[in-house]
């Protein structure tokens, strides 16, 4: 089921309860499309894991049979150790979520965003503390149709955040963010790493991946071509390192498929 | 540092200073609206505006004089004395060839032409050219020297409540709970899935049930003003009667805005486009509009057809609305209606819950 066969995964085969995410053969088709093939991978707990692949690949599809929001064709699910068939409530309190496309309602503040999200959980963070970790303070009286698109996408994780989670699921954090507005988020994910906290997250960036992933996942056509530490894929590569290019992902996803990552 | 003191907030304020789900998703809803001024608008003032065209097209009749028309030249003339001598009878000229069309617009409700006998033209089909032709007939048979045996002493009242105007009010009262329940939230929800918004919360642990019924709730909160607009203006522009307890107009209602504002639900479960929702929703509404009396008279259509506009929700609404404000009536006396409304009201939650496409 480990699908690692790096450097990195020689350490011992996680336990069942070292799990935050645990799926084996996951099947899922629209129609003819398939879109996840077969997928199986783990997640250990206080480690950043990044799905890597381009559009297309089934990475939203298979982040969202982990989040519970879709049923799989096939295969098994278990996130912290809990079924989405019988433990929904519970793994829903636990969970942080952010989505490709959410908008939030236009004339809400975000404060009052914060306090209807912060209303569904049973125990969770202070609206203060939300607002100082993703440094919205200043913004805390404005109608999210007055925000940025860097604001909207840090209010985003506010939300996710808003019920101090366990395990954060993150849907292409920063796609369409200006390079600042992407340190910033970044910056933002790992306080909430050095706080003992596991993220999933799907990027087509190769430089999101080795700044935040401790392991990556190469998905194409709804299958895992590749999974190790970013450092171990760009080394596996073999490619002469020069001292002009250094080995990026992008070379790594080159030499697997032929394609670049952004071919879309 | 800070964790301390956020800590103890938390302690204090077992949602993080937030109020329980169902208050929060009402507030959310509420600010949505107050802050959408049109949606103010069309809850407040249009009922207003209705209720003026209305009662400015059709006032009280019965004492409006009849429009008769005769061909125009000098061989009418004898007709022009005889039907002017009534003071409920206006007479105009009409042109060769523009006869049909002033009976058609009702410009005239009759046209007289000169003759022995003359001769009435008029479609029996209208209740107002019927009148018209008895009072011409009456008129003219007089003024040929007819003798009456008697003439009957007349005892006119003029009963509060009895007027169009006061009847139609109530009516328009009730469309409006039903046009705004209908359309608010229907579009509200059908936006927010468009968002994804719908699907964002259902990612998080909030109850899918007191999401609905905070939709529901919310409009409950602005029924008060919407209601109490239209009858204040109803009272102090047109004097109109208002016999029933303010309480029970308030339990009719708000029965009405539960039972509407599911049905918006149930319309929006499934839809994901603006036009889709418009076309449902109109679909649903405008046979109302026309058959649960709320302009005329359900009774105007079949027998056959009349249980099927008694099993209306608006119907059921308009029927108890009128009952109570212009005949007093009890709540035990609607109670048919009202479980009417009700069962609407249930029916559509259930269904609602069960088919919601929350992506």
């Amino acid at each position: 089921m480990n699908l690692s066969s790096g450097p990195a995964s020689v350490s011992k085969k996680p336990s069942f309860m070292d799990l935050a995410v645990s799926c084996h053969q996951l099947k899922k088709s629209y129609g003819d499309v398939i879109a996840v093939d077969g997928l199986s991978l783990d997640v250990r707990r206080g480690e950043c894991f990044g799905l890597l692949g381009p559009n297309g690949a089934g990475k939203t599809t298979t982040i969202e049979i982990l989040e519970g929001l879709l049923a799989p064709d096939a295969g098994d699910v278990e996130v912290l150790g809990l079924r989405w068939q019988t433990d929904e409530r519970q793994l829903r309190q636990r969970l942080g979520i952010q989505l490709q496309e959410t908008q939030f309602t236009d004339k809400l503040t975000v404060e009052e965003t914060l306090r209807l999200f912060r209303s569904f959980y049973d125990r969770g963070r202070s609206i203060d503390d939300l607002l100082a970790l993703v440094e919205l303070e200043s913004k805390r009286s404005s109608w999210v149709v007055k925000l940025s698109g860097g604001q909207k996408q840090r209010l985003s994780i506010a939300v996710a955040l808003v019920g101090d989670p366990d395990l954060l699921f993150l849907d292409e954090p920063s796609t369409g963010l200006d390079p600042q507005s992407r340190r910033q988020l970044w910056g933002v994910l790992q306080r909430f790493r050095a706080g003992g906290g596991t993220i999933l997250l799907t990027t087509h960036y190769m430089d999101e991946a080795e700044v935040l992933c401790d392991r990556v996942a190469v998905v194409d056509h709804g299958k895992i071509i590749a999974l190790d530490t970013p450092k171990a894929l760009i080394a596996e590569l073999g490619v002469p390192r020069t001292v002009v290019h250094e080995g990026t992902l992008e070379d790594v996803f080159m030499s697997l498929t032929g394609r670049h990552l952004r071919d879309e | 540092m800070t964790s301390d003191s956020s800590e103890a907030v938390a302690k204090r304020l077992p949602r993080g200073g937030a109020h329980p789900a169902l208050v929060e998703l009402t507030l959310a809803r509420l600010r949505e609206f107050v802050r959408e001024p049109e949606a103010l608008f069309w809850s407040f003032l249009f009922p207003i505006i209705m209720s003026v065209a209305m009662a400015l097209a059709f006032p009280s009749r019965g004492t409006q004089p009849v429009r008769v028309g005769v061909p125009a030249g000098a061989a009418s003339d004898a007709l022009r004395a005889a039907l002017g001598a009534d003071t409920g009878i206006v007479v105009r000229d009409v042109m060769p060839g523009e006869e049909l069309r002033l009976l058609r617009e009702g410009d005239v409700n009759v046209i007289v032409t000169p003759g022995v006998p003359p001769t009435y033209r008029f479609d029996p089909g209208r209740e107002e050219s019927r009148t018209a032709r008895l009072m011409v007939d009456n008129a003219l048979k007089r003024a040929s020297g007819r003798s009456d045996p008697w003439t009957a002493r007349e005892d006119a009242v003029a009963i509060a409540g009895s007027r169009y105007v006061d009847w139609l009010i109530p009516g328009i009262l009730c469309l409006g709970i039903m046009s705004n329940g209908m359309w608010s939230i229907g579009f509200m929800t059908v936006q927010a899935r468009m968002r994804k918004l719908l699907k964002r919360l259902v990612a998080s642990p909030m109850r899918k049930r007191e999401f609905l019924l905070a939709q529901v709730l919310a409009r409950m909160l602005f029924l008060g003003p919407e209601v109490a607009v239209p009858l204040v203006f109803g009272v102090l522009a047109f004097g109109m009667p208002i016999n029933g307890s303010v309480l029970n107009i308030a339990i009719v209602a708000l029965i009405g805005a539960l039972s509407f504002g599911f049905l918006g639900l149930l319309l929006g479960s499934r839809v994901r486009t603006i036009e889709a929702i418009s076309g449902l929703m109109n679909l649903t509404s405008v046979p109302m509009w026309v058959l649960s009396g709320v302009f005329f008279s359900s009774s105007n259509f079949p027998a056959a057809v009349q249980p099927a506009i008694r099993a209306l929700p608006l119907t059921a609404l308009v029927d108890a609305m009128r009952a109570v404000v212009l005949e007093g009536a009890s709540l035990g006396a609607i109670r048919a209606e009202l479980l009417i409304l009700i069962s609407w009201g249930v029916a559509s939650f259930a269904i609602a819950l069960r088919i919601f496409k929350w992506r």
